[in-house]
């Protein structure tokens, strides 16, 4: 690629990652409205479309305030984190055979790098805030994301066993033959329940957890910062999908009446929709359930199935 | 496990269900009698004032947002001098209606009282005294009370004697 | 001490005491009415109820009030038991059977022990559905509401105004359920104690009429612990405000000054604070018309100062605080006390007598110990009120001691002592120009002038054994009333002695402690009581300065053209036409004071001053007894400020090098400390503006204070952020530490089931004691006995009446007299009319009887009064009512000519 491609490839993946974080604001508030038989935003523009404006500019407008008693650096510094960390997960994501920003032959040794970054935004800014509910929501968080780290890693493992490559757009190549889900049925459970764990989404907000915490680790936050959490949470969900279907779905495969990038983007619609579902439908576990469900039954489910993958693939 | 897929299936079914949402102001929800909206003062059956001043809503608001000064009449009832509501804190709950031990406060089925100046929440008595004994059509607080009014002298309230003449010497 | 067990537990307890009190005092909560810590027990209503076991076999045990059952040791009671429990509630159900439905618009709701007790008894439901009786009520006077259907037939209202207090209108009336409490007929109570009612009856049958003119409950008041202004006693009141206007004071418990108790002139004289007289805006005369501020004003004195000569006029009725400021800004030699002259030598020699004698002055507690009294020349219950009460207190100490000697029960006994004491009352003796109201008690009452007074006291002495010259022309009557009085001293354990103000005459205090220091001879434990005129009379001697007359020499020899006066109104100090000729010699008059006065009018600069409710301050009473008083509310513009603060304002502009680096109340007091060393640890009377407790400041308003959010939203929706008190430790707000706070401190009373002044029981040692951590207040004089007062040899001249004169002399009136309580209407209702009181030979003499006019003549000016003839006086003296506005005569005594 030349660099002008280059550089029209990061710009419309940026591009097109934030606005469908911005959109998935106003998708999220239908759909869950449609699954709890409401109307959700529906007076702003049309289809209520402008919530998403409306929303952006009342962010952008409200006080920006940092409390007497944080610490300030870190504070400011904090939600930068989360959105830069998913950032740049992206750019290893393969849109279309040669629509992606790195073709990192680590692709995927990245991605959990950059997801794991994602944790020093919680950390940091709960401990910035300096208030006991954030500081709560700081620790549940770090603790969440470590645990679900671990399987996350492991249960990617089969797919890397079965294509033999971390770079992802060969994982993508790897699946002409057929879908990874088939063999790797149980690692996408694991990777999907790990990775709502590390968007902490409901039904895993336990570092939010309002009912219990305020709002957790952000409770001090206000404006835009608390709006970068915001996005980074809504990029965070876009970049799971990404994953699930990049590594499990075949990523840009599909037959070809449509083009490749279509198929891609279809596919992570769905699974965008199948976080909202969750939302709308899950109750939050208390966090010692989380905690024992993570180690004692993903764990080893996710041992488990990389060793057989392992044996099998051996034995063939 | 299933029970969460059911639940996810049951959840997406709602997708098809009918919207329970009202779509104000187009139109309007019917509003139960006893809903706790707009404040007012009513008055008791006669058309006097009910508030006797007490004080005790205010001191039942949990935002204390009600704010009077009691004083006493010249028929030797007692009202509020003045009365007034900060509706910029009233959070409606309602405990000042349980408090008042006259049923002169009322909440009442009618919540569209929002301005676009703040200032203009804070309700003097003017704007909280309606002319109508609100819910409690029938109560009197001086039938009952034993304080004396011009016009209820005292034995003349609700199960009550007449006054003792204390010269007497009969039991 | 005794072991005794309550529901199980052991208590190590005092002996001698009834098991109410003792329960109360281990705080546990035990309902009661007819009992009061200062009446005793005469179990009455059988509210107190418990069970006492006879061994810990006795499961039966018997249902005995608590009131009247003593202490005794291994003694087994359950306040908890069922039957207890429920006779309690029962008792309550029948008290209210005939109670109207009337809290709503009840004036004691929210403080009501009545209330309280339903609670705690948890009778919570009608179960009586006959007709209630009723009754009239009666209009009582200016003071009190009555609503007579609120009665619980507790009694206390009588056994304090009659028994207590010697009231003699009011009393209990009728029979069986029709029993009424009141008087014979409608009229003004006449005792000095009225007030109390509201506070000793536990239901709303007596309420304060004057909060009822501006009702608040107790719960939205904002509170201070103050100190009353009304005379030299100093006692303790609670203020509270509420909408910028002071609503009510009430007795602040002082276990060793005033007790559970407040006379009337403290409790309803506070309300010159809502005046609309007061002075709320600073002026300049000469610029009258152009719209000032404040910086301005001071600009304008800062030049005035600059150029003048300056001189500082104190007074007895600011705190010690606004004095040293003022001493300081004008410095020592220039600063003078504005206390009239015999003011002045009165309090001079008081202080000199206190420090220097080597009898102790006792608290207004101790002085009711006293088992002997001889009063010279003061009327009591006009010029101290309070102490009269603890001279009531004192005059039954013998009789009492005696009935419980005979019949064996104890002194909280109430009923049985009374009765076996019937109305015998220990020696006390009252020697004054006219008859008192408390000659009742008087084992001899004996009117004359205040100088046969001295002299007969003078005799005294000598007959107690003073190395003294012998008083010869003393009459019969007088030589065996000396006599009497000796012997009746001499038998007595504690004598106490009381001369003051009242009789403006020096030989009467002098003879007061010849008296004293002669027992003091005898190894007698002898107390003086001197009373003084004003709050802080004594305070401003102690502080020093010059006398009002060198001031006045001062200005019309021209050595001083600028005066400074704080918070005095001259025409109360000078006479009339001296002041007029003062003001007149004055370039500039700067005033300082918070009611619109003579002395204002004639001011070339105002600064409007915080009365007491709106400083913090520290006054010391006749016993020499710091006490501080606190601000009770921020006033409603900052125009208006203490007048210490003034004066560092006015020092920061001329650059007062004294009043250097001062802006807080402690800096002011941490000054006078270093430079006045007699006022050492005034400094302690209440923790410092940054004592917290556990973080946080002590709110002055109840956890229920209500309308935070309204009551100023008429003027803006956006609430105005607090005012914030850098002076003391309370905050203005009801954030804050919740608990006990220190006893000086202490801005009401409330504890969790105890709304009503009976939680007073929650925060004393034990009942009747000392509050927590001690009494508030601070002791300064202590009988010196260095020797170098023995005795006082000048007797004073017999009086001779003067043909074609007539001696003046200052009758006082507990309404009128002082100048500042007059501004309540109540109390402007019940002040005489200026008169002059004759003697019948006088009367007859000038020609003149009861309502004439009489014109006499002082220094040449004409004043006229209507006349008063009274058998009593001396011939040739005529009484003047002091400081009754209107009456015009300010110095006495002094001769007038017919
Ligand atoms: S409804 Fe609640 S918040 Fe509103 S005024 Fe009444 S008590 Fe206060
Ligand atoms: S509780 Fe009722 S009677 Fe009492 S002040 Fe409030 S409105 Fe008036
Ligand atoms: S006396 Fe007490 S109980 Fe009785 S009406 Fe008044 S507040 Fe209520
Ligand atoms: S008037 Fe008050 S103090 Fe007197 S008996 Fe009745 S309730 Fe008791
Ligand atoms: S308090 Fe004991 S009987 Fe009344």
């Amino acid at each position: 690629m030349s660099t002008g491609q280059y550089w029209l490839v990061i710009g419309g993946v940026l591009f097109v990652i934030l606005n469908t974080a911005a959109g998935l604001i106003w998708l999220e508030r239908r759909a869950l409205a449609l699954w709890q038989d409401r109307y959700g935003p529906n007076r702003a523009g049309p289809f209520g479309l402008f919530i998403v404006l409306a929303d952006t500019i009342k962010l952008f407008f409200k006080e920006d305030w940092i409390p007497p008693f944080a610490d300030k650096i870190v504070f400011v510094f904090a939600p930068a984190v989360v959105v830069a960390s998913v950032l740049m997960s992206f750019t290893i994501i393969p849109f279309a055979p040669n629509v992606m920003v790195a073709d990192l032959n680590i692709g995927l040794l990245f991605f959990l790098a950059m997801s794991s970054m994602g944790v020093y935004s919680i950390v940091l800014g709960g401990w910035a805030s300096n208030n006991k509910y954030a500081l709560l929501g700081a620790m549940r968080g770090a603790s969440q994301m470590i645990s679900y780290e671990v399987f996350m890693g492991l249960s990617l493992m089969g797919v890397v066993v079965l294509s033999g490559t971390f770079n992802l757009r060969e994982i993508v190549e790897a699946q002409r033959g057929g879908w990874y889900i088939l063999p790797q049925l149980i690692g996408f459970f694991i990777f999907l329940v790990a990775g709502i764990a590390e968007t902490h989404r409901l039904p895993f907000d336990i570092p939010e957890a309002e009912s219990e915490l305020v709002a957790g680790f952000h409770s001090e936050y206000s404006g835009m910062k608390f709006g970068m959490f915001f996005i980074g949470e809504y990029m965070g969900i876009t970049l799971i999908s990404s994953m699930v279907v990049t590594l499990y779905f075949g990523g840009w495969l599909g037959p070809a009446f449509l083009p490749p990038v279509i198929w891609f983007v279809l596919k992570t619609f769905v699974f965008i929709m199948l976080f909202i579902l969750l939302r709308a439908s899950m109750p939050r576990p208390r966090y010692d359930q989380l905690m024992e469900y993570g180690w004692k039954i993903l764990f080893p489910l996710s041992l488990l199935n990389l060793m057989v993958t392992a044996a099998i693939k051996l034995l063939l | 496990m299933f029970s969460l897929l059911r639940s996810m299936w049951l959840v997406f079914l709602h997708m098809f269900h009918k919207r329970e949402t009202y779509q104000y102001p187009e139109h309007k929800a019917p509003i139960p009698a006893r809903w706790r909206g707009r404040i007012a003062l009513t008055r008791d059956p006669d058309g006097g004032e009910r508030c006797v001043g007490c004080y005790l809503c205010a001191a039942a608001c949990p935002v204390d947002c009600i704010s009077l000064q009691a004083t006493e009449a010249e028929d030797g009832r007692r009202y509020p001098l003045f009365f007034r509501i900060n509706f910029s804190r009233c959070i409606f709950c309602g405990f000042c209606e349980e408090a008042c031990p006259t049923y002169a406060i009322q909440l009442l089925p009618d919540f569209e009282m929002a301005e676009y100046n703040r200032q203009n929440l804070v309700y003097e008595k003017e704007d909280l005294l309606i002319n109508s004994q609100g819910k409690y059509p029938g109560y009197n607080y001086y039938r009952v009370a034993g304080m004396s009014i011009q016009g209820k002298d005292k034995g003349e309230a609700e199960h009550e004697e007449p006054p003792v003449d204390i010269k007497s010497l009969l039991p | 001490m005794a072991t005794i067990h309550i529901d199980g537990k052991t208590y190590q307890v005092k002996e001698g005491r009834n098991l109410l009190e003792t329960c109360l005092s281990l705080g546990l909560d035990l309902p009661y009415f007819c009992w009061h810590p200062a009446l005793g027990s005469v179990g009455a209503c059988r509210q107190c109820a418990v069970k006492t076991f006879r061994d810990e076999q006795d499961t039966k045990g018997r249902l005995v009030m608590s009131c009247m059952e003593p202490v005794k040791d291994q003694l087994r009671l359950s306040i908890s038991d069922k039957e207890a429990a429920a006779f309690r509630e029962q008792v309550i159900g029948w008290l209210m059977t005939n109670h109207p439905h009337d809290c709503a618009v009840c004036d004691e709701g929210g403080s009501c022990h009545l209330q309280d007790m339903t609670v705690m008894t948890g009778h919570s439901y009608r179960n009586y559905h006959f007709s209630k009786r009723t009754h009239k009520n009666q209009y009582l006077g200016p003071f009190l509401n009555h609503e007579m259907n609120r009665c619980i037939q507790c009694y206390r209202c009588v056994r304090f105004y009659k028994d207590f207090a010697g009231g003699k209108d009011m009393d209990v009336f009728a029979a069986h359920n029709h029993v009424y409490f009141g008087r014979h007929r409608d009229g003004i109570l006449e005792s000095e104690f009225s007030g109390n009612l509201a506070e000793v009856c536990p239901t709303g049958v007596f309420t304060d009429k004057t909060l009822k003119q501006h009702y608040t409950r107790k719960w939205d008041m904002t509170y201070a612990p103050s100190v009353c202004q009304g005379c030299g006693l100093g006692c303790n009141i609670i203020a509270g405000e509420r909408y910028g206007s002071l609503r009510q004071i009430t007795t602040r418990y002082n276990g060793a000054v005033n007790g559970y108790f407040l006379c009337d002139r403290g409790r309803y004289g506070y309300e010159f604070v809502n005046s609309s007289r007061r002075i709320k805006q600073a002026a300049v005369r000469a610029l009258t018309g152009t719209d000032i501020g404040t910086a301005e004003v001071l600009q304008y004195v800062k030049d005035k100062l600059a150029s003048g000569k300056v001189i500082g006029i104190g007074s007895p009725r600011a705190s010690l605080e606004s004095n040293f400021a003022l001493q300081q800004l004008v410095g020592r030699p220039h600063f003078h006390l504005g206390m009239s002259d015999t003011e002045h030598d009165l309090t001079t020699l008081a202080l000199k007598i206190l420090r220097q004698g080597h009898v102790r002055t006792p608290s207004m507690q101790e002085a009711a110990t006293a088992d002997a009294v001889v009063i010279l020349g003061e009327d009591l219950l006009n010029t101290a009120p309070m102490m009269a009460l603890s001279v009531r207190q004192a005059v039954n100490r013998q009789p009492a001691q005696e009935a419980m000697n005979t019949t064996h029960v104890a002194n909280w006994q109430d009923a049985a002592v009374r009765e076996a004491m019937q109305d015998k009352h220990g020696p006390c003796f009252i020697l004054n120009v006219q008859p008192t109201r408390l000659d009742e008690l008087a084992t001899v009452a004996y009117q004359t002038a205040p100088e046969t007074i001295a002299r007969i006291g003078f005799a005294l002495a000598r007959a107690l054994g003073a190395p003294l010259a012998g008083i010869n022309d003393l009459t019969d009557q007088e030589q065996q009333l000396v006599t009497q009085m000796a012997a009746a001293l001499m038998n007595a354990a504690r004598p106490l002695v009381i001369a003051g103000y009242g009789s403006a005459c020096e030989g009467v205090l002098r003879a007061a402690s010849n008296i004293c220091e002669a027992l003091h001879q005898h190894a007698k434990p002898s107390m003086l009581v001197l009373t003084t005129p004003e709050c802080n009379s004594m305070g401003l001697e102690m502080l020093g300065g010059l006398r009002l007359d060198s001031a006045v020499d001062a200005v019309m020899n021209g050595e001083a053209d600028t005066v400074i006066i704080l918070e005095n109104d001259l025409y109360r100090r000078l006479d009339k036409h001296a002041a007029d000729n003062f003001f007149r010699r004055c370039k500039e008059v700067i005033l300082i004071d918070h009611l619109y006065n003579a002395t204002a009018e004639k001011a070339t600069v105002l600064l409007p001053a915080g009365t007491f409710a709106e400083s913090d301050g520290t006054m010391v009473n006749n016993e020499g007894r710091a006490q501080r008083f606190l601000q009770v509310y921020a006033p409603a513009t900052t125009a208006i400020q203490e007048s210490w603060r003034w004066l560092l304002q006015l020092g920061r502009v001329t650059n007062c090098e004294r009043l250097r680096n001062m802006e807080f109340f402690d800096d002011v007091i941490h000054a006078l400390t270093q430079q006045v060393r007699c006022f050492a640890g005034i400094e302690k009377l209440t923790p410092p503006a940054d004592f917290r407790i556990a973080g946080q400041k002590i709110p002055r308003e109840p956890h229920r204070y209500s309308g935070r959010t309204a009551m100023l939203a008429n003027i803006s929706v956006s609430e105005p952020k607090p005012p914030v008190d850098g002076d003391t430790p309370l905050s203005f707000t009801m954030e804050g530490y919740r608990g006990e706070p220190p006893s000086s401190v202490i801005p009401f009373f409330w504890w969790p089931g105890w709304n009503s002044v009976q939680s007073i029981n929650k925060f004393q040692v034990e009942i009747g004691g000392s509050l927590h951590d001690g009494d508030p207040g601070k002791r300064l004089i202590e009988p010196g006995g260095n020797g170098q007062l023995t005795f006082f040899t000048d007797v004073p001249d017999h009086f001779v009446a003067c043909a074609g004169h007539l001696q003046l002399v200052p009758l006082y009136h507990i309404y009128g007299s002082e100048e500042l309580s007059v501004h309540t209407p109540g109390i402007a209702e019940r002040m005489p009319a200026p008169y002059i009181m004759l003697s019948p030979e006088d009367a007859r003499r000038y020609q003149v009887a009861e309502q004439h006019q009489l014109q006499v003549a002082v220094d040449g000016h004409p004043y006229t009064f209507m006349v008063k003839v009274n058998p009593a006086l001396q011939r040739g003296m005529a009484g003047i009512p002091a400081g009754l506005p209107g009456t015009g005569i300010v110095n006495m005594p002094q001769m007038a000519k017919v």
